[in-house]
């Protein structure tokens, strides 16, 4: 309880101060948080349409590029992790393709695609893939030669060495991968959906932004916020369970 | 007896440092054969050759029958942290049937005295109990060869004088043909049937001894016995060829039996 209240404290006394200031200031780019909420609420709960052309087909693009970055980044990190000829190959490349600023892609994405949700996908997946690769490319090379070894001698089955060997001794750091992807796919999912398309909580920010409706933009805002807080607490909790196995004394954490 | 393992004329160079000079000697069915020899002198590199982790640079390893399981000295980073005990255990037998695994690993388990930590993680054990996993892990597999790699060497004395003699009862009731490297002089003639005793590297057989010490051993009266102490003298003098002369072996010994004594009867 003692804890609960330290964390908290410090944010409900900022959005006590902005109350406050917001009142005072009556400025229309900064409401106070009651105003906002209240838009919130008229926004979303007295018109639910909103909620299921907006906020769900938004939820969806996200988790479902996340997704596809996920699985793809997982397997060719693998893949790549544990073969020093075809990191050879693939190394420059990837450095090169990771270089380049998704943002910079969604042009090119919309002319592939002609927009719609399959250029919105294509942007997250292009933007968020390469937390979760180059982390399970790292992950996949430190399994521990012991525990090779140990794999060699006992003549295990592809399968298992991959899946029962090298997953789970990258897995530490592929969920490091998968918490900064997921935070960056709440970012390319607003971006994507500013341009080259009428719904989702990116076109209607700026739609809000368009129309002068500081209030709704504010509202769009939290909203994002408080759905990255969300996901971001239940990753870390299926962090938690599938990584329970984790030592909790110092030595062979990372073993 | 037929032979387990041939070796013959192996020979393995790294680079251009050669740590094994060309080693011949058999190991028999239902064997107990102890290697020694100096630090960094090739053991380690003999038993990778032995066990196909390297190839080595001359001459032939024969197995007969197919596989071998190793016990790393290592034996911390050998168990894998995110299995229980128990599938650590079963690790080397996913191609069977699950039932005939679990049955297979609960069977290893008792064995070595470890049924009740079964559901818990290796790393929530102590170092002996982690090392008798590998053990029962290394035992569940049935090889035809177990290697072991200085399996006792970084566990404290009394937990090594239990798992000394855990391996001399597993391997008598299981008929299990055993090769174990180890520096530990003592060791060699405790646990050996036979001891192969290497020269500094590049690794060459300087001898290869019978141990005259009945089967059942005890590790107060077999450490005691005149030819324990005089067999151990003799690979130490081995050992000790162009060294020192070996005349302090023998007060050494009577040290070691009265240190020893102490700590059995404490
Ligand atoms: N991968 C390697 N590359 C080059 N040299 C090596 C390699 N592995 C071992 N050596 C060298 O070969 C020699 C024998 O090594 P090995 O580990 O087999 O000795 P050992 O008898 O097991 O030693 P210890 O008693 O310390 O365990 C050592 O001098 C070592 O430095
Ligand atoms: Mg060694």
């Amino acid at each position: 309880m003692n804890k609960f209240f330290q964390r908290w404290t410090v944010f409900a006394g900022l959005i006590v101060v902005w109350q406050v200031f917001g009142m005072l200031a009556e400025d229309p780019f900064f409401p106070p948080p009651s105003d906002i909420v209240t838009a919130a609420w008229e926004w979303w709960v007295l018109e639910p349409e909103n909620v299921t052309e907006h906020i769900l087909p938004s939820i969806s693009r996200l988790l479902s590029g996340w997704a596809i970055a996920s699985v793809i980044g997982v397997a060719l990190g693998l893949l790549l992790g544990r073969s020093d000829r075809a990191m050879e190959y693939a190394g420059p490349l990837l450095v090169f393709l990771r270089s380049i600023p998704p943002p910079a892609l969604v042009p090119v994405f919309l002319l592939l695609f002609k927009g719609g949700t399959s250029m919105q996908l294509a942007t997250i997946v292009f933007g968020v893939i390469w937390p979760v690769l180059l982390n399970t490319v790292d992950g996949a090379r430190s399994v521990d030669v012991t525990k090779v070894d140990t794999s060699a001698v006992f003549q295990i089955p592809r399968y298992q060495w991959v899946l029962g060997v090298v997953l789970p001794a990258a897995s530490p750091k592929i969920f490091a991968g998968l918490r900064v992807s997921l935070s960056l796919s709440l970012v390319l999912m607003v971006i994507s959906e500013l341009v080259g398309t009428d719904n989702g909580i990116g076109s209607q920010l700026m739609q809000a932004q368009r129309e002068f409706d500081y209030t709704r933009m504010w509202a769009g805002i939290v909203l994002l916020g408080v759905l990255g807080y969300g996901l971001n607490t239940v990753l870390l909790a299926v962090e938690r369970r599938a990584l329970a196995w984790q030592p909790r004394s110092r030595d062979e954490q990372h073993a | 007896m037929s032979n387990m393992l041939e070796v013959a004329d192996l020979g393995h160079t790294y680079g251009d440092y050669e740590a094994i000079g060309g080693l011949t000697f058999t190991v028999r069915a239902g064997e107990l054969v102890c290697v020694v020899g100096p630090s960094g002198c090739g053991k380690s590199t003999l038993l990778r050759t032995i066990s196909g982790l390297i190839a080595p640079s001359r001459g032939d390893v024969s197995l007969k029958g197919s596989h071998l399981a190793v016990v790393f000295q290592d034996y911390q980073r050998s168990l894998f942290p995110w299995l229980t005990v128990q599938g650590n255990v079963e690790f080397p037998l996913r191609s069977l049937p699950r039932a005939e695994r679990r049955a297979r690993a609960a069977e290893a388990l008792e064995w070595v005295g470890l049924s009740a930590a079964a559901k818990k993680r290796p790393w929530q054990l102590s170092g002996g109990m982690q090392q008798r996993v590998a053990i029962a892990r290394a035992l569940a597999f049935r090889p035809a060869l177990l290697l072991m790699d200085e399996p006792f060497a970084s566990v404290d004395a009394q937990t090594r004088f239990e798992l000394e003699d855990l391996l001399l009862r597993v391997r008598r009731e299981h008929d299990t043909t055993v090769l174990v490297v180890t520096h530990d002089i003592d060791e060699s003639v405790y646990l050996g049937d036979r001891i192969l005793v290497l020269s500094k590297s590049p690794a060459k057989l300087v001898a290869d001894l019978e141990v005259p010490l009945p089967a059942e051993r005890d590790q107060v009266t077999t450490r005691t016995d005149e030819a324990f102490v005089a067999l151990r003298s003799r690979v130490a003098r081995l050992l000790n060829v162009g060294g020192k002369p070996a005349v302090d072996v023998e007060k050494w010994a009577a040290a070691e039996r009265e240190s020893l004594s102490e700590t059995v009867s404490s």
